[in-house]
């Protein structure tokens, strides 16, 4: 009997040796720093380490580049989002019809995540150019990028690059939605336009809800392509949080950089803890 | 007179007519949206073959600079074409024979990539298996802090990466971005949400004949993960081959970036060769793209829905 509990507890140990590589380079690269980033941000400088409570958060709070980045940065993923979620759940549905060439379609609109932003830069500046194509179409004279209208690039850059992800997880929830609960549904004289909002869409809210969160993580992202568009100081309009994040690593200010940092992860642990708490739910949901 | 099957028959004619009809709507959205995506790649592409006259001629104004790096302002109509008037393998040429940075920065990205692909895959399989079998309370939680972690955007997890290059002395140094990229738990979590689909009666099976856990993992839990591995090979691949943000805050030498940040800050001399430059940075992931298309698919797959 002892024999074969310290047999369980070796094998406990041993997958925790398989473990161990991956949880150390963690906590030796993110976690680790991350407290120091923490206590960074409540001390006065990095030679004093005066612990001033919440003063830099304020300053943080306070600085005007900082709240350009924070309100650009909310307004693209308010536009991005929705678009992203809302384009990409249609697509899929139209994906499920009697339509040929499905594989076509879908490799199509997947291939933009695998083209390297750095590479098609080339045409969108050409596209979105003062004397550009898109000029042209609409007839009007814009310099985009450095517009008000900026955002309106990147969001499109955005849709290109992301669309097909949305895509294809929304095209694997509406293939599990059971067959034949729709059949009956349909025998029993309910449309397709019921059985998508009555039937369907039930099964895919917690698809709709991890699409639009990852989006949001995604729109975070965004600032790849807007530093390859336009640079390390683009117009004011496309001044993300990224940027301020960069400008301050530039000028050494660890305090307000830490304080940033940590203000953003609160932000997403609160969207990934909502994530959690509306997916058990959804689940269960569907479940009984 | 018309019987009740003709008036059947003709309903569902009618019908078909309606769905045949949708069909085509729909066919051609898609046509239109396919063509659409593709478009930027394909200009991309077709202009790589433009002489440098005729790249200068027509985009000239856009990337026109002046000396101190400011754009100017030439009204000049850009001219976006499709085919070029003379195809040419001259910029391709130029890139490969004559102007060696961009081979080396091409050289950098794939310095960049494949020890991180390789050594991520490595540490996250054997923590994928560790988070599979011999569950437990504390590691779920570790496994959640993962998730977590694996959400976080670069604009937090830079600061951190950054302070522990600075105390090991490694910013400006390649380590600088592999350490880290090795380490991210991306990989983890997707694969040990595949391994947690396997059976446990398949390793029970093997323990019983006396299997040990280095075999089972080699030659049970590897093998079955085999396209899972391959998914998440090429996720890894796709976001460093475009990474910016790691080089541009822990890589202060220019000469270190990858081709991904070098070919932005291309400059109005050499605007010809950017065309061809950027057909030969894409090349390498579409081909990726081609081949391996179903693997992405799974791995997006897998990827729905965040818990195991």
């Amino acid at each position: 009997m002892r024999g074969g509990l310290t047999r369980e507890k070796k094998k406990k140990l041993r997958s925790w040796l398989f473990l161990a590589p991956s949880l150390l380079g963690v906590l030796l690269f993110f976690v680790a720093p991350f407290f120091v980033v923490i206590w960074y941000s409540m001390v006065n400088n990095p030679v004093q380490h005066e612990f001033v409570g919440f003063t830099n958060y304020f300053r943080v709070a306070a600085n005007e580049a900082h709240r350009l980045a924070v309100f650009n940065t909310i307004r693209f993923s308010l536009t991005a989002v929705p678009l992203a979620v809302l384009l990409s759940l249609t697509v899929a549905v139209i994906m499920e019809a009697s339509i040929p060439y499905k594989s076509f379609f879908r490799s199509c609109l997947l291939s933009p995540m695998m083209v390297p932003v750095a590479s098609i830069v080339l045409i969108w500046q050409v596209l979105f150019h003062y004397n550009g194509l898109v000029n042209e179409l609409l007839g009007i004279r814009l310099d985009w990028l450095k517009s008000n209208h900026a955002q309106v690039v990147i969001v499109l850059l955005f849709l290109w690059k992301n669309l097909g992800y949305n895509m294809i997880l929304f095209m694997s929830a509406l293939a599990s939605v059971p067959k034949d609960l729709i059949e009956v549904a349909r025998i029993e004289g309910a449309g397709r336009g019921r059985v998508f909002f009555q039937i369907k869409l039930r099964y895919l809210s917690a698809t709709i809800l991890f699409v639009t969160i990852m989006s949001v993580l995604n729109s975070f992202k965004v600032f790849r392509e807007t530093y390859l568009m336009t640079g390390e100081y683009p117009f004011d309009a496309l001044y993300l949080l990224q940027h301020f994040m960069n400008n301050t690593f530039i000028s050494l200010d660890y305090q307000k950089l830490s304080a940033a940092a940590v203000m953003m992860s609160l932000l997403i642990v609160v969207l990934v803890g909502a994530l959690f708490i509306v997916e058990d739910r959804f689940g269960r949901d569907i479940d009984e | 007179m018309k019987t009740f099957e003709d008036y059947q028959k003709e309903i569902k004619n009618r019908r078909n007519n309606v769905k045949r009809m949708w069909s085509w709507v729909l066919t051609g959205f898609l046509f239109l949206a396919a063509a659409l995506f593709l478009m930027p790649v394909i200009f991309t592409f077709t202009n790589s073959f433009m002489s440098a006259s005729e790249i200068n001629a027509n985009y000239g104004t856009v990337f026109a600079t002046t000396k101190t790096g400011g754009k100017v302002f030439i009204s000049k109509t850009v001219n976006l074409k499709f085919i070029p008037d003379l195809v040419t393998f001259s910029q391709y040429a130029t890139v490969l024979f004559r102007s060696p940075a961009y081979l080396l920065k091409f050289w950098n990205s794939v310095i960049y990539v494949v020890p991180i692909v390789v050594f991520q895959l490595l540490v996250a399989s054997l923590a994928a298996y560790g988070f599979s079998w011999e569950r437990s309370m504390l590691k779920e939680i570790i496994f959640f802090a993962y998730i977590i972690l694996m959400l976080m955007p670069y604009q937090v997890t830079l600061v951190p990466n950054f302070l522990v290059s600075r105390s090991l002395h490694i910013v400006n140094t390649h380590w600088a971005i592999w350490l880290p990229g090795i380490f991210s738990p991306f990989a983890v979590f997707l694969l040990t949400k595949f391994m947690r689909r396997i059976p446990t009666g398949v390793l029970e099976a093997a323990m019983i004949d006396g299997a040990g856990d280095w075999q089972i993992f080699t030659q049970i839990a590897m093998p079955l993960c085999k396209g899972a591995l391959a998914s998440v090979a090429i996720l890894i691949f796709i976001d460093y081959w475009n990474m910016v943000e790691q080089p541009i805050v822990l890589l202060d030498n220019e000469e270190m970036h990858p081709l991904s940040v070098f070919l932005s800050k291309i400059n109005s001399g050499e605007i010809s060769l950017a065309f061809a430059v950027a057909v030969i940075y894409m090349v390498l992931p579409i081909l990726i793209f081609l081949y391996g298309e179903e693997y992405l698919v799974e791995g997006i797959t897998y990827q729905g829905g965040i818990k195991g």
